[in-house]
């Protein structure tokens, strides 16, 4: 395949476009609420009423507010309408109103600070084109970039665009993407991979899953262009088999790039060959880490491994390999395709360009946001979030998963970015985002937590294996009211000890909630000691 | 072979590149406590008892899979480290049943020495007391799972040494344990070779010879360190 006919895929795919289109979201949150049934009824309705030479239905990707779904948008040359909540039975009613009339389902306002904050990188294609159909994709300016990098650039320079753009994983830790590019470029090896880690387990956190199923391609195209500039031909992605929409798409999307030569050998006839495939794990969180990924891989048992050795150095068989994360690569094409200079101009100065995040918890919108970093958590808990409903009000939002920590409403005013987090004793982590109003009890959220690191920990080492187990019975007790002085200074100690101890990542932030909770909500855990004292001594 | 040189507890120690903390301090006759390690077969760095201080990395390291680097600085024995120490040693204690009175292993027994090393006198963790399997169906061993410490010494001596890989890992968390082939008893193991490297690499009284009583197990380490010197070195002689 040559740039031009690429170009011409993109063109013909444009033209084609009628009029009017119908998208359905068609992502794993409205599929629930029968998404498909409702395509089913707006595509039967359309040719019933003989409107299909102007009416296009479309599955597409998630809308964001995935609380509200199953959402249809219409939109026609008069403008665009996003219904929410729709049954089947308002199929009818929606192409009735196609002319402009009023229908009895609630539309939803666009331009409230729930969708006019978000500034779309990483979901700019999402809920607007079929993940089903590269033709879409490639409309989309998709695979340009690719092509831009293996015709036109050196793999060093890819190396150095992606370093200046400032990209930072997007996995959690926030590590310098340029920087471990470099590093795996640098191995000397005949044989280097490139994995795509979409293990995604976070408690509430859903941004990963999104991608996959709103826009596949993009992690295809970001996942080759990382292959080009590290010199790897073979690529996995290793996602959970909890997103079996997410895996379908995925395997469609493979197929559709290979059969165009966008995959495979001689890529854009260049010399560059890169083969993707699909790796299913079976749903251990300890799984997205990137040692324990890498023996899953390899067929073995999900255990960790200590580091260094660092995957970029030893990874998978022993050969140097590039591990990211599936947001990390979605930025990658936007980065080629618009200039590193243009994403280092977003967001803070540490930490560019945006973050998707999956907002739940006691809030009236729910759904997925995708913010430049720097964005207040107010702006995201109060605006976008519209705040606590019934009259409630937010007492801390919390990010970062079982690996992060509470941050209060007394913070609020802190920008999103890496640093702030880590300094509010939380993290960016993988984007979860879960907001607690007045009547959530700290050291239960605590509790939460630590049960699940307790029940993900793999148990090869002991700190996390018995630690979680003992700290997690001393919460319990704590919210029981059987709990003393003596019970909190000992959570306390074995928080430090299983922080600085444990073999991999999954120990060393599990006690993150605890340690934040303490920080900030200190008093709710003496209150629960307090009444047992009271107690013993009637 | 180059050589680096370091401190260890600001004692100077040269060693291979090749080598680890661990290998460079006993050769220099410093002590590191360790329970997962042992001569012969690949490190895990499961029990976190080797972790040391280095100077200029605020992270412990294991030093049973940390290679010496020139001109590193260690700390063996810290307050911190040992605390460390002593709370492992007493969650190992707190996880299983640990009943020394009524042991096998009892005055043999690796965890035991650790606890006495540790100035372990008493548990201030909750015990968990586990509902653990005993599986006496081998003719000659035995193994109480409430004595285990997942320290995966007889999976490896078994896999690496043996060659049999009878033993695995099954389960996760605090569910983990050993099991033998495809987790059935083990007498009706078709790859146990009987040959005992798995009684003589345990640590505790976890897996024993059947008919031993209380203080009666010994282990014969010295066997594992001779098989393997022989097959890597051809030095035969015990
Ligand atoms: C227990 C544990 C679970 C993790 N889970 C994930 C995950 O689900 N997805 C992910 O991308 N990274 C996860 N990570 C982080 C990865 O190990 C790794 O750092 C990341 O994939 C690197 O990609 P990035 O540089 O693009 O962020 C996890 C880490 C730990 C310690
Ligand atoms: S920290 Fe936990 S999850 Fe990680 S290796 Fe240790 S036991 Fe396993
Ligand atoms: S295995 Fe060791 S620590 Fe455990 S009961 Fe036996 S002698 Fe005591
Ligand atoms: S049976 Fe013994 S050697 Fe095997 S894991 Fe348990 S304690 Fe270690
Ligand atoms: S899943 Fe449909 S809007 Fe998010
Ligand atoms: S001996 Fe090093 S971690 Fe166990």
């Amino acid at each position: 395949m040559e740039l031009n006919e690429l170009l011409a895929i993109a063109k013909q795919e444009r033209s084609q476009a009628k009029p009017v289109q119908i998208r359905c979201c068609t992502a794993a949150g409205c599929l629930s609420g029968n998404a498909e049934g409702v395509k089913h009824e707006l595509e039967a309705g359309i040719k019933a009423e003989g409107l299909e030479k102007d009416v296009e239905v479309s599955g597409v990707g998630c809308m964001r507010l995935c609380c509200q779904g199953p959402l249809v948008q219409v939109d026609t040359p008069a403008g665009s309408k996003l219904y929410e909540k729709v049954t089947t039975q308002d199929a009818f009613a929606i192409i009735e109103a196609l002319d402009g009339g009023k229908t009895h389902i609630s539309e939803i306002d666009l331009s409230q600070p729930f969708f006019s904050y978000q500034k779309p990188i990483v979901l700019e294609n999402s809920g607007k084109i079929d993940p089903e159909k590269i033709q879409a994709y490639i409309a989309a300016k998709g695979y340009q970039a690719l092509y831009h990098v293996l015709r036109e650039m050196t793999p060093g320079e890819v190396v150095e665009s992606i370093s200046h753009s400032g990209l930072r994983g997007r996995g959690g830790a926030g590590y310098p993407t340029g920087v471990k590019w470099a590093t795996v470029a640098k191995a000397k090896s005949d044989r280097k991979f490139v994995i795509c880690n979409a293990d995604e387990g976070d408690p509430g956190a859903f941004m990963d899953r999104s991608v996959l199923e709103s826009d596949p391609h993009r992690v295809l195209e970001g996942m080759a262009i990382a292959a080009y500039a590290v010199g790897a031909n073979q690529g996995y992605i290793y996602v959970r088999a909890e997103y079996p929409v997410a895996i379908r798409r995925l395997q469609t999307a493979i197929h559709q790039a290979q059969r165009l030569g966008l995959l495979g050998s001689q890529i854009f006839e260049s010399p560059f060959d890169f083969k993707i495939d699909i790796r299913i794990g079976a749903g251990a969180y300890v799984c997205g880490e990137e040692t324990a990924l890498m023996a899953s891989i390899e067929g073995k048992r999900g255990l960790p491994h200590p580091r260094p050795p660092y995957p970029a150095e030893s990874g998978l068989w022993g050969h140097p390999t590039l591990i990211n994360n599936v947001e990390t690569f979605a930025n990658i094409a936007p980065i080629i395709r618009n200039g590193a200079d243009w994403f280092a101009s977003i967001g803070t100065e540490k930490s560019k360009g945006t973050k998707v995040f999956a907002l739940a918890g006691k809030i009236r919108n729910t759904g997925l946001i995708e913010v430049p970093m720097g964005t207040s958590l107010r702006q995201i808990v109060e605006e976008m979030g519209g705040g606590v409903p019934d009259g409630g009000t937010a007492k801390a939002v919390q990010t970062g998963g079982p690996s992060g920590g509470c941050i209060p409403a007394s913070a609020f005013d802190t920008p999103v970015d890496y640093e702030s987090l880590t300094n509010l004793g939380s993290m960016m982590g993988s984007g979860g985002m879960i907001v607690m109003d007045d009547s959530t009890n700290m050291v239960d959220v605590a509790r939460f937590f630590m049960e699940f690191c307790m029940d993900e920990s793999c148990g090869k080492c002991i700190p996390c294996r018995v630690g979680t187990v003992q700290m997690h019975g001393l919460l319990t007790k704590l919210m029981q009211g059987k709990a003393t002085q003596a019970d909190l200074a000992l959570l306390e100690e074995l928080c430090d000890m299983v922080k600085n101890t444990s073999l991999c990542g999954l120990g060393q932030s599990a006690p993150n909630p605890v340690l934040s909770t303490l920080r900030y909500f200190r008093q709710e855990y003496v209150e629960l000691i307090q009444e047992y004292l009271e107690l013993i001594k009637d | 072979m180059t050589v680096k040189t370091l401190t260890i507890n600001g004692q100077l120690v040269s060693a291979s590149e090749e080598e680890t903390l661990l290998d460079a301090a006993q050769a220099a006759g410093i002590h590191i406590p360790t329970l997962c390690h042992l001569e012969g077969v690949g490190d895990v760095g499961a029990c976190r008892l080797c972790l040391v201080e280095i100077a200029g990395s605020v992270k412990l390291q294991p030093a049973c899979v940390t290679k010496v680097n020139e001109g590193m600085e260690v700390y063996t024995n810290s307050d911190r480290l040992q605390k460390y120490r002593r709370t492992i040693v007493e969650m190992l204690f707190a996880e299983g049943n640990h009943i020394c009175s009524v042991c096998v292993a009892n005055g043999n027994c690796e965890l035991q020495d650790l606890a006495i090393e540790m100035g372990m006198d008493h548990v201030r963790l909750d015990y968990h007391f586990p509902n653990r399997k005993v599986d006496v169906s081998h003719n000659r061993f035995g193994i109480d799972h409430n004595r285990c410490v997942l320290c995966t010494r007889c999976v490896r001596v078994c896999d690496e040494i043996e060659g049999a890989h009878t033993w695995d890992m099954a389960g996760r968390g605090t569910n983990s344990h050993v099991i033998t082939d495809l987790s059935q008893p083990w007498g009706t193991s078709q790859t146990c070779t009987s040959c005992g490297k798995c009684v003589n690499a345990c640590p505790t009284g976890a897996i024993f010879y059947q008919g031993s009583s209380v203080g009666e197990m010994k282990h014969h380490r010295e066997k594992l360190d001779f098989l393997v010197t022989a097959r890597e070195k051809q030095q035969w002689n015990f």
